[in-house]
This record gives C-alpha cells, structure tokens and sequence, in this order.
C-alpha cells in the first residue's frame, strides 16, 4: 500500500511540476507586461502604458484585422472540408479511394510545416504561371492553405464524434422517407454541433497561430499578425510585444473556458436526469 | 474502372467524397509532385528563380534532370550536419517530452472522471495561446539579464550571468515546452482507456506496483508511446522558428537552413531537394503514425 502511494505521489509530483513548467513563463511575461521599465527584464514599477503603445500601433493592428478574417474564413472552409471528410471515412465502405483520402486529410497533422509551406507556395507560383490565377499571393493564398491543414484536425475531432453517434437515428430518419442531404442536416449536424465548434475554434486558433506556413503563402499585401511579431521579437524583446501576448493569452484562456462550460452542460443534458 | 463507382455512388455520395478529395488532391498532393519537379531542375536568375524542365523545340522534347542539387547535398558536410542536427535535436526532445509527459499523463488518467477533462483542458490550453509568444516568454527567461540569470544573481549563487540564451540548451528547452502538450494528449487518450481490472489482478497475484507499471501499464500504452512520439518527433525535424529566436550560431537545423535557402539565397531547386531528403528521412517515422491511427480508428468501430 505505502509503495503504490509513493508511486501515485510520484506521477502526482511530475503533474503539478509539469503544470508549473507550462504555466510559469506565461504568468512572468503577464507580469512584465506592466512593466514601466523600457528593459524588458528590469523592473521599474507598475504601469499599462505598453497597452497604450499597442494600441496605437497601425501596424499591429492591420495585423491583428487580417488575421482574424484569414482566420475566420480558414475555419469555416475547415469545418466543412473536415466534416466532408470525416464522414467519408467513417460512413463509407472501406475501399481504395476512402483510404488515401483519410490518409491525405491527417497527413498535415504531423508534416513538418516548411515542407507544406514551401510546396504551397511552389503550387502557387505554378498556377500563376499556367492560368494566370492567383495574380499574387495575398490573403486568398494563406486562406487556402490554411484550410487545408486545419481541416485535418476539423476531421480528426468530428470523426471521432461520428464514429460515437448510434446510427440508427439516422437509419430510421431515411426509412422513413427523408433523403440523406435532409437526414444529415437535421439529424446528424444537430448531434455532431459541439464536435464542429471545437473543430471550428480549434482551427481558428491554429490558424491565428500559424507563423510558418503563412510566410510562405503570403504576399506584400496580408501580413498576418506573427508574421509582425516574429519581425519585431528577432530585433530583440519589446515590452509592446509582452503586452500583446498579455491580451492573447487572457482571450484565448476566455474562449477555452467558455468552449469547456458549453462542453460540459452539453455532456450533462445528454446524460439521463437520474444521473 | 471508373465508370460503376459512379453507378454505385449516388449523385449526393460524389459529391461528399468528391470536394475534399479533389481540394486535397489539388493543394496537398500536387504541391509535393511540383517539390519533386523543381528540386530536379537547375537554379537560375529569373522570376521564378528556375529553369524549365521540359523543353519543347524542333519537334523534340528535351527532358533535362539536374541530379546537382541532391549530389550538393550530400556533398557539402554543412547540410549533413543539419541532418544529423535534427535528427538528434528531434530525438533527445522526444525523449524529454517522454519523460516529463508519460507521469503527467499517467496523474491525469488516474485522476476522478470529473477532474479528467479539466486537465487535459489545462494542458492543452497553453498551445491554443500563440506558440510563438510562448517561444518569446522564454527569450526573456533565459537571456543574460533574464529572470532566471536575475534570481541566480541575487541569491548569490553565480557573480555572472550564465549563457542560456542562444545556446542548444535552449532550444531544447524551448521544444520540449512547445511540443509537451502534443505527448500527453495521445498518451493520455490510451492510459485512460486501460482495463483498471488488469491492474488489480496483477496486483491481487502479488506483482509489485513498479512490476506491474513495466509489464502490464507501459506494453498497454505503446500505441499512445507511439503516436506522441511520432506527433513531437516529425515537426521538431522541420522545425525553424524556436532554433531561430532560441538557438544561436552553433544550432543548426535542416528547418532553418532550408528557411534559409529559400529566403535569403533565393535558391528553389536546392531548397525543394532539402526538403524531399527531409521528407525521406521522415517516411519511416509518419507510416508508423499512419498506422497507429488507422489502427485506432478500426479499434473503436
């Protein structure tokens, strides 16, 4: 008894100390964000005089707009595309086509990023050379890419669900007389809804994210918001810079514990009362 | 061939297989074939920086293969040593992000059900906030007048600052950060579905806690084992951004070299046979992924 208690404390241990591993650097940068001192490091009082600066930088905020679009639209294009796929692979009979299809969608979920990119843009400068389409590369470009490797985990998070539903609520919808197109937008999308939010939020998130891939896929005309940090923070560290990590950090935690609340009542509802 | 799948399908069917099918076709698969193509060509200055392949004159076509860009490669021991760069960087991170995840996971798996989804929430949180700033927190962790070199200071422990930054160490300390979450999530995925009544009987027939964790709780999870290490293991090859802020002149990897290439020399052909090598290196480590997921996937069915 005492040795298995000493195992669980051990693994225990490792839990918390991992925890402060994550969360440390991301409470010091929130920290110095307040930071009056021009040095980044240095300590010079209390003050939000960086948010000031931030916001009115034209720069970052241009960025800022065009990520969110790019992202927005990247994600809707995920979610359907993901959908699409996720439901070939778990409703369709096992054959050829079904299975480079499954592997091509997960594919990008382990690529190493500047391989997509380079050959993204590669396939672009082609395309522009062979039909004159897309005449350069700007937000239409990143948006394609982006939808492309975010619909890999749109499909990985939705197949999943599917693969839980009991499909026969569904099978009893086409008995009695609906068609599939009708069978899947009132029986199956209401069920899979929480699945295609986490797939939509979960795109949008790596695509705000995405540094590499953009860089690649991007013209002079869309420079997306880490392309704008990673400029500034390979000239050193800024204390702008420690304020905007600041704001993304306290949105993206809001949007996570939102998302985890609907989550869980959603599981609760599904759940019989007695429970 | 073609023509009874269209009769077996119905029109809605193509549909659905059709869209995603012909996207991924056209902006995933092609775009690897147009890699193999240039990386065979030669480089030139002109917009795009490379010379036809095909050449189509006097009723002749004329295929001309460059072999130069990979015989480049394998020459010059600078692009070696970013190989086996990576390669080592990839696998002591992996190994890192083991031996921190593997406990983590196996803390939240026994955990109670209810406490289970919040956190794996709170681990996988920090990688939904930009992956870049975080790779930026730690610039102002480990820099010489850092908080780390700044506490060490003033205790008294060190009269000077200790390099860190720009260094290998923090590169992998920057990648272990980056790519833990992407370790616990499958290992925990596998270690929470263990049969808890496996351990009890081990345990009911005398095996010793640490026994039963070698021969019954860490064969179980192997698929898990498998897939987050390949999930850490193939991007950290590619991986460019955390050796660019964190690394300094000594860590060179195939990811910032072919950055590099790319970018700063405007050499396509070259960077297009970097990154082919790179994906041939790969080959062995995403089929063995393929393969847990597609396994996986026909478990739950």
């Amino acid at each position: 008894m005492s040795n298995r208690l000493k195992k669980m404390s051990f693994s225990t241990i490792m839990l918390w100390a991992g925890m402060f591993f994550l969360y440390a650097p991301m409470f010091i940068l929130v920290i110095y964000s307040f930071n009056e001192s021009k040095l980044v490091t240095v300590w010079g009082g209390f003050s939000p005089k960086w948010y000031g600066e931030l916001f009115r930088d034209q720069q970052i905020l241009d960025a800022v707009w065009t990520s969110l679009r790019v992202a927005f639209f990247a994600s809707t294009m995920a979610v359907i595309l993901g959908t699409m796929a996720a439901f070939v692979m778990t409703r369709f009979k096992r054959s050829w086509g079904k299975m480079t299809l499954s592997n091509m969608i997960t594919a990008p979920l382990v690529m190493p990023e500047v391989i997509t990119g380079l050959s993204l843009l590669l396939l672009f400068v082609h395309m522009a050379d062979l039909f004159g389409w897309p005449a350069e590369r700007g937000m239409l470009t990143v948006w394609i890419a982006h939808s492309t490797f975010c619909a890999a985990y749109v499909a990985v998070v939705v197949s999943a669900r599917l693969r839980e539903l009991d499909q026969s609520i569904e099978e009893a919808a086409q008995d009695l007389g609906a068609t599939p197109l009708k069978t899947f937008f009132y029986i199956t999308v209401p069920m899979i809804t929480p699945s295609l939010m986490a797939g939509w939020l979960l795109s949008f998130s790596l695509s705000l994210d995405d540094l590499v891939i953009a860089s690649f896929a991007s013209g002079p005309g869309a420079t997306t918001l880490p392309m704008v940090v990673f400029s500034s923070v390979r000239m050193g560290v800024s204390p702008k810079i420690n304020a905007l990590a600041t704001l993304i950090i306290l949105t993206v935690s809001l949007i996570a514990f939102i998302s985890w609340y609907f989550a869980r009542r959603s599981e609760k509802k599904s759940l019989p009362p007695a429970m | 061939m073609k023509k009874p799948l269209t009769f077996k399908l119905p029109k809605g069917q193509c549909w659905t297989i059709g869209v995603p099918y012909f996207w991924l076709l056209l902006f995933f698969a092609l775009p690897f074939a147009i890699v193999l193509k240039i990386s065979l060509s030669t480089a030139a200055i002109s917009i795009p920086p490379y010379e036809s392949l095909f050449n189509y004159a006097d009723e002749s076509l004329q295929i001309l293969l460059n072999l130069g860009n990979y015989l480049l490669i394998f020459d010059d021991s600078l692009y070696l040593y970013a190989y086996l760069g990576s390669l080592k960087m990839a696998f002591i991170t992996t190994l890192g992000c083991l031996l921190i995840g593997y406990p983590m996971a196996y803390a939240i798996a026994r955990a109670p059900k209810e406490k289970q989804t919040l956190l794996i929430l709170l681990v996988m949180l920090p990688s939904w906030t930009s992956f870049l700033i975080r790779v930026y927190a730690w610039m102002g962790i480990l820099s010489n007048n850092g908080v780390i070199n700044n506490i060490l200071l003033w205790s008294g422990v060190i009269s000077e600052p200790i390099q860190m930054l720009n260094t290998n160490f923090a590169v992998y300390i920057g990648i272990i950060y980056s790519y833990l979450p992407f370790m616990i999530l499958p290992l925990y995925a596998t270690l929470s579905q263990l049969d808890g009544s496996l351990l009890e009987a081990a345990s009911d027939l005398g095996s010793r806690s640490l026994n039963t964790f070698w021969k019954i709780t860490l064969p179980l999870s192997k698929g898990g084992v498998i897939a987050g290490s390949m999930l850490v293991f193939i991007p950290v090859v590619g991986e460019f951004v955390i050796p660019e802020l964190l690394g300094g002149p000594d860590s060179l990897m195939i990811g910032k070299v072919l950055w590099q290439e790319f970018f700063n020399n405007r050499d396509w052909p070259v960077a297009s046979a970097l990154a082919i090598v790179m994906l041939g290196l790969l080959i062995i480590p995403i089929t063995l992924f393929h393969r847990y997921q597609s396994r996986s996937m026909e478990k739950e069915v």
